[in-house]
């Protein structure tokens, strides 16, 4: 295979596009699955185009572009006391902002305020004719057009190439706080869950770990109010508040998935915390781990080798195997949006 | 109407021009047109039946809820159907373990908080009419409210949803988790302004009510001293879940109305509300104090009870319809700024309003720079419409061209469709064409919204919508 191309101005990421009967845009390949394709697809990178184009902190919005890391981004937000509310992954792997959206993957912090679809506000992509567009807008509130920013979350570049992205941003928590909660299998994890998502604390994360004996309760808001938070959930579901720096090193472990089998598949799935159980007993079976994010909504499966289902829809990430299992045959209107956003079948197909 | 018959009952399909005449026009009550029909659904088999007829006999249909769109956004089509939602009314399913409610899509927003309230959860989006606007309607338009700077619009609480599609096909997108895999189908349809199809099941994420409110109401001399402290309070790192500002004239409209008293003399008055758990809302509390105290107000009160704050909020909410009382007719706009160019924006408007000698009051969400003119004018005047209209396509130009958006919440629907090509270039709507195409290729949904160059309805009477006269509604 060809070295990939490497644009570095949106105008040449257009002619990029317009340059190959097939293409498909790559960041990092922090996710190395989706970076996987046919031989005869021309690879584009998107690490020529990097670097925070706007950044408005008294607007809670930036604009960057596509390949620039998120390394870059959370540093220069903190600078300035905020932070990326949708909590990504791969930070330090040097993961992509656009890699990041194409990819849909929110960290456990996305349990307060969402993912990366309620954050989204606008992009600025080469459509399958090679067209830059920029649709959605750079304020916090906008309502003009259809909704194409938060459509392309998750879109795995089959829809078009990212060139550069706008996000509403947070104010940073002043303090946050972390707490261990053991917990004997998945039904009571599932219940603790379910509890605490329910209650007046307004938790900031909360995890079942992949050792599969503990969860993970983060709280963030003022110092003074965090111990008193603290005590109530304590009270309610034993365990312990972990030191500043444990507490660094899970979420780091997490975010960076340190957790997982170095050569098996790394599988995303979406789910309910109801549907824990079930798949935390499937995971096991077949000798995995499970990082159980956002409340009991969204789950990492790390496998040693690849298996033909896990029960629910999953989406490969990494390590070798199909990029879909147990996908839901797609209705008619996909190839209808497929084709109209990209006519010529230029990007890969969803399903390949 | 021959085919009507096979799908709905005589009295389910309204015809005649006194039955029509309730249906001619929505919250943007300037157009108005007599559609071919209305169809009365109560089953959502009834309403894939219908969009399939008009599929077949290729006729034009708009869905309509309450009817609250204040962009015109189901104002029908002549010579098409209006499909009626009211009666898909029912809450099909709470899941308090999950958070979520699946609603038909003619349940009233405030419906869904009453339903789950007894399980301490709440639906956030609160748009003002939210005592009457249905979820269907919602979800359309991607309603907004006063909270959508921490908690964002309907599209961010819609998690998975059940539609009909222009072309008859029933597709199911999303489900009752939080994540998702793949493209966001749900982000896509919601806000579609009824140009895709027709939400017939919507699952929506619930959140636990807050459980304490510190709302502060704060006067100040003049807007621009409003306008600072609202740069104060976001400079912080505290976030409020609403902003919101009222000018001179709003603030003497909904004085009149609902009898609110604010300090005298003022030019502006702030609403800052802090929420969430107590331990949380006392620790911030003295902050937000704070940088109110410092910046100037001629008075801060602090809400001291939920009365108090429900007052404050009443005020507020119902300041659209109280300017009723100082204008026959009014044009309500919806263009965002960057937040930090409001005061410059306020200024901009306040001088076109002289130039043009018409009155603009401003309530508007300081928090994300979401404005809400009002133009007020007198349609029985000649031409007074016309130079309403003029002043407001001037103010949209100028959101534009700060970098903003013609619409914050409220949708292009009919009003704004003209203004749509000052944000999109050609080859940016050509793809939101072509993304119509995809689901309608018959152009059959909603036909006339959104886009320019569509045909338009007559302009008729203007003025408050009836359920504002009677006080039953209000406006954002």
């Amino acid at each position: 295979m060809n070295a990939p191309l490497k644009p570095s101005s949106l105008a040449e990421l257009a002619a990029a596009v317009r340059s190959a009967p097939r293409v498909l845009a790559i960041g990092a390949g922090t996710k190395s699955r989706l970076c996987a394709i046919a031989t005869d697809v021309t690879l584009i990178s998107t690490l020529g185009l990097s670097g925070i184009t706007e950044y408005q902190p008294d607007e809670f919005t930036f604009t960057a572009l596509a390949g620039t890391p998120l390394r870059e981004i959370a540093a220069t937000l903190v600078d300035r006391g905020q932070y990326l509310p949708f909590d990504p992954f791969l930070i330090d792997a040097g993961a992509t902002l656009g890699g990041t959206l194409a990819a849909g993957l929110s960290g456990p912090g996305r349990f307060r305020f969402g993912g990366l679809r309620d954050f989204i506000l606008g992009v600025r992509f080469v459509d399958g004719t090679g067209r830059l567009l920029r649709l959605g807008g750079k304020v916090v509130k906008n309502a003009a057009g259809f909704d194409v920013p938060k459509f392309l979350v998750g879109s795995l570049g089959r829809f078009g190439v990212f060139g550069e992205l706008t996000f509403k941003v947070f104010p940073s928590p002043a303090a946050t706080l972390t707490m261990r909660l053991p917990v004997a299998d998945a039904n009571v994890a599932t219940q603790i869950l379910t509890a605490a998502a329910g209650a007046r604390w307004e938790i900031d994360a909360l995890d079942f770990l992949p050792t599969a004996d503990a969860i993970a309760l983060r709280l963030a808001g003022p110092a003074a109010a965090l111990p008193l938070l603290a005590t109530e959930i304590l009270t309610r579901f034993p365990g312990e508040i972990l030191s500043a720096a444990s507490a660094d090193a899970l979420w780091a472990d997490l975010r960076e998935l340190r957790w997982t089998f170095s050569d098996g598949p790394l599988l995303k799935l979406a789910l309910t915390p109801s549907q824990l159980p079930a798949l935390a007993a499937n995971v096991r079976n077949h000798a995995g781990k499970l990082h159980v994010t956002a409340g009991g909504n969204a789950a990492l499966v790390s496998l040693p080798a690849p298996i033909v289902s896990l029960g629910l829809p999953a989406l490969t990430l990494r390590g070798p195997g199909p990029l879909w299992l147990d996908a839901p045959a797609a209705p008619a209107i996909v190839a209808a949006v497929k084709t109209a956003l990209d006519p010529q079948n230029r990007f890969p197909s969803l399903a390949a | 109407m021959r085919r009507l018959a096979e799908v709905l009952p005589p009295t389910r399909v309204l015809a005649g021009p006194a039955q029509l005449a309730a249906y001619e026009s929505d919250g943007l009550t300037a157009f108005r047109t007599a559609p071919l029909a209305v169809a009365v659904p109560e089953t959502q088999a009834e309403v894939i039946k219908l969009v399939r007829l008009c599929h077949e006999e290729k006729i034009p249909f708009v869905a309509r809820g309450s009817g609250t769109s204040l962009s015109g956004g189901s104002t029908p089509v002549s010579g098409g159907l209006v499909i009626t939602l009211n009666r898909l009314n029912r809450i099909l399913r709470i899941d308090p373990a999950q958070r979520v409610a699946v609603v038909e899509p003619g349940v009233i927003n405030t419906a869904v908080t009453l339903a789950v309230a007894a399980y301490g959860l709440h639906y956030a989006p609160d748009p003002s009419s939210q005592s009457i606007c249905t979820i269907g309607g919602n979800v359309a338009f991607n309603s907004g409210g006063a909270h959508c700077l921490k908690y964002g619009m309907t599209s961010n609480h819609v998690l998975g949803l059940k539609a009909v599609l222009a072309t008859g096909e029933v597709v199911e997108f999303g489900s009752a988790s939080r994540e998702q895999l793949g493209p966001d189908w749900c982000g896509l349809f919601v806000g579609n302004e009824g140009l895709f199809g027709i939400a017939l099941e919507v699952t929506l994420q619930l959140l636990p009510r807050a459980e304490v409110f510190h709302t502060v109401l704060a006067g100040y001399r003049t807007l621009e001293q409003a306008g600072d402290a609202v740069s104060a309070i976001i400079a912080s790192g505290l976030l409020p879940g609403a902003i919101e500002i009222m000018d001179a004239l709003a603030l003497e409209a909904a004085s009149a109305a609902v009898h609110a008293e604010y300090p005298p003399g003022c030019e502006a008055v702030l609403i800052v509300e802090l929420e969430g758990p107590r331990e949380v809302v006392a620790a911030q509390r003295p902050q937000l104090d704070a940088l109110i105290a410092a910046s100037g107000p001629v008075e801060a009160r602090p809400a001291r009870d939920a009365t108090e704050r429900a007052a404050i909020w009443k005020g507020r909410k119902s300041a659209f319809s109280a300017v009723g009382r100082l204008s026959p007719d009014f044009i309500v706009q919806d263009g965002v700024v960057p937040r930090r160019r409001l005061g410059e924006a306020l200024r901009r408007i306040a001088e076109m309003s002289r130039a043009a000698g018409i009155r603009c009051a401003n309530v508007f969400h300081a928090g994300d720079g979401n404005l809400h003119p009002l133009i007020l004018y007198n349609g029985i005047e000649p031409g007074a419409l016309e130079r309403a209209e003029v002043l407001a396509g001037k103010i949209l130009h100028m959101c534009v061209e700060m970098g903003g958006s013609i619409t914050g919440e409220h949708g292009v629907g009919l009003e704004k469709r003209d203004y749509l090509a000052t944000m999109f270039n050609a080859d940016e709507l050509d793809c939101l064409h072509r993304l119509r195409d995809a689901f309608d290729p018959l152009g059959l949904a909603n036909p006339g919204k959104m886009f320019p160059n569509g045909t338009a309805p007559s302009l008729a009477q203007h003025g408050l919508h009836p359920l504002e006269k009677a006080g039953l509604i209000s406006r954002e």
